[in-house]
């Protein structure tokens, strides 16, 4: 018996709770929510590639080219929420499509290292241009919400529910696309390209599909968390640690739906935080450890753990 | 004309530091197929392990050049350990799963031993610099080089060498020889393929330790050492092409001698001409230059 598909509802439902839940929260915690959903608006990306068989070990490079559109747009005056994450999104659609040309010849190890490096020539760049502070970043100044400007707590959430509306579209829509004959080709490029070649499909054209969306996610999440911070510079947006790190929450949250990526990375934003504040000297440790046991025990990550009971029945 | 010397000079040292560094990750790959992150924890062990060691020779108060003899003794032990617990205690319950699984089975090790050696060493920095000083200075028309530097330049010719000659000219560098072209076939002709991986692996894992071991007196020692070289050795090793010594020679020459020219002609590309030059490779020859392409399977 087919099962109905319940994951847009799951996500609305969700949405709706974290939402409302914004409002009694205390301030860090919504703090620190904003920029675990951001961030898992690019691990959402890397889920649409990972599906592919292909994974980015550069994806910070959208997430950086998101967060300095903003940073820019910012020094030029351009303060609107809705305007600036068009922005962030934009710039990074643009260089993944110019990049796509290329990128999409590359599989496995290939592609990883290809990605790895665009990556890094972009922090490269960034290091050494004192227009754009080099090393130390430039500070952001706050968005305006439709003209309104909001300070302390309201801006808080303010961001909060912009993060949240966004969160439930791209879900939405990515869900929508992973439904359609491009996003079920994923899985069959996976096993073997060369059939659904046969198949009369361009493989490299699907390909280069799916590396602009997970650009324009991280775009969009890089967009977020440069406004919610306040600040950008290139050791926190564009260093092959913060791919790293979305590659880990995209191991951790697994591909088994558009919800994943979210609940991955509130996950580790709170395995993070708590394992720094306690044990400063440790909290690689654990992450590490955490990522290992993963992959041993749950292959298919986190959210393997709600599916693998319903398969058994 | 000074310029140019500079430049072929410190290209040509930073070459060889590169090749050290990085070779051991090519060895591994080549044979086991695995992109080894924690190659540059390997080498953060061991430069603390030099710089420890080297600091209890002083103290002791024996003859200063034998001192070099603890950077070897440091990497040997660093890597030897390292390398046999990575290896049976992690790696070997993983080999068959995808590629990129293992890499971030290595990402993960990684991120293990770097809490690792903060829990041993602590946060603070430690020091080798006195051997920095022993060998004295040579001068070149006007420029002035320190001989440690230029005797790294011997020891990555000696180390391409005889690692050349291991695997071209002995028994065990056929039976690797055979394992890189046929896992299975080789197994199946009585190889004992489960041995020929330990010990590559902890082949590459010493070398790693090297790197930072002769590294060790000329930084100061300090945690988060072994993030950046990781990506650069990934340079070094995917523009030469994974798996191969000669590329990885060829890979190090050209990154050195990049980067020493940016450094002295245009520092503000410094990081990008590394960078650039790998993209460049890729886009031209994704397998690098020395690499062998992989058929494809229908």
């Amino acid at each position: 018996m087919i099962e109905k598909d319940k994951t847009l509802r799951t996500l609305a439902i969700a949405v709706a709770i974290f939402a409302v839940a914004g409002f009694f929260l205390p301030q860090w915690a919504v703090f620190m929510l904003t920029l675990a959903l951001a961030k898992g608006l690019v691990v959402l990306g890397l889920l649409i590639l990972w599906r592919t068989g292909l994974l980015s070990f550069g994806h910070a490079l959208f997430y950086c080219t998101g967060g300095y559109a903003v940073g820019l747009a910012g020094l030029w005056g351009l303060t609107d929420v809705v305007a600036l994450i068009a922005l962030g999104t934009v710039a990074s659609i643009l260089l993944a499509f110019a990049l796509g040309f290329l990128i999409t010849r590359y599989r496995e190890i290939y592609f990883a290292m290809l990605s790895m490096a665009f990556s890094m020539i972009l922090y490269g760049v960034l290091v050494k241009s004192e227009v754009l502070g080099s090393t130390d970043g430039f500070n952001i100044s706050p968005p305006t919400f439709l003209g309104v400007k909001l300070e302390g707590e309201s801006l808080t959430l303010g961001n909060y529910l912009v993060t949240c509306l966004l969160v439930w579209a791209a879900g939405w829509g990515v869900h929508r696309y992973l439904q359609s004959t491009m996003g079920h080709m994923s899985i069959g490029i996976r096993d073997n390209e060369i059939r659904v070649e046969y198949l009369g499909v361009s493989v490299r054209r699907v390909i280069h599909v799916k590396y602009v969306i997970a650009a324009a996610l991280a775009g969009a999440g890089g967009a977020i968390s440069a406004m919610v911070v306040g600040h950008i510079d290139p050791d926190s947006m564009a260093y092959w640690t913060v791919s790293g790190e979305f590659v880990f929450v995209t191991i951790l949250a697994g591909t088994g739906s558009v919800v994943a990526p979210f609940l991955g990375s509130i996950v580790f934003e709170l395995v993070r935080t708590y394992a720094f504040q306690y044990t400063p000297y440790t909290w690689q440790l654990i992450l590490g450890s955490t990522l290992l046991l993963l992959i041993l025990i749950l292959p298919d990550g986190l959210w393997s753990l709600f599916t693998r009971r319903k398969a058994r029945v | 004309m000074l310029t140019a010397l500079a430049i072929l000079i410190d290209g040509l040292v930073y070459s060889s530091w590169l090749f050290i560094v990085a070779v051991g990750l090519s060895l591994i790959f080549g044979v086991m197929k695995i992109l080894n992150v924690a190659h540059g924890s390997l080498y953060a062990f061991g430069a603390y392990g030099a710089a420890t060691m080297v600091g209890i020779y002083f103290d002791a108060g024996w003859a200063p050049l034998g001192s070099f003899a603890m950077l070897l003794l440091a990497a040997l032990v660093m890597g030897a350990i390292l390398g046999i617990v990575l290896e049976r205690g992690l790696l070997r319950f993983v080999y068959g799963r995808d590629e990129v699984i293992i890499v971030l089975v290595t990402y993960a090790a990684f991120l293990i031993l770097e809490d690792v050696i903060k829990l041993i060493w602590g946060v603070d920095p430690y020091y080798a610099a006195q051997l920095y000083g022993l060998l004295g200075m040579t001068e070149i028309s006007l420029l002035v080089f320190s001989n440690y530097d230029l005797a790294l330049i011997g020891l990555a010719l000696f180390i391409g060498g005889s690692l050349w000659l291991a695997i071209n000219r002995t028994r065990w560098g056929k039976l690797l020889l055979a394992v890189i072209h046929d896992r299975e076939m080789s197994q199946a002709f009585g190889i004992n393929v489960t041995r020929v991986y330990t010990v590559t692996f902890v082949l590459g894992a010493v070398l790693g330790a090297l790197g930072g071991a002769f590294t060790a007196p000329m930084i100061s020692v300090t945690p988060g050492i072994g993030v950046e070289v990781i990506i650069l050795a990934f340079a070094v090793v995917v523009i030469g092409g994974m798996g191969s010594v000669p590329g990885a020679v060829i890979g190090s020459l050209i990154v050195g001698l990049s980067r020493a020219a940016a450094v002295h002609l245009l520092p503000e590309i410094e990081l990008f001409v590394i960078y650039g030059v790998m993209s460049l490779v890729l886009i031209v020859r994704p397998q690098g230059l020395f690499g062998k392409t992989a058929e494809k399977r229908i």
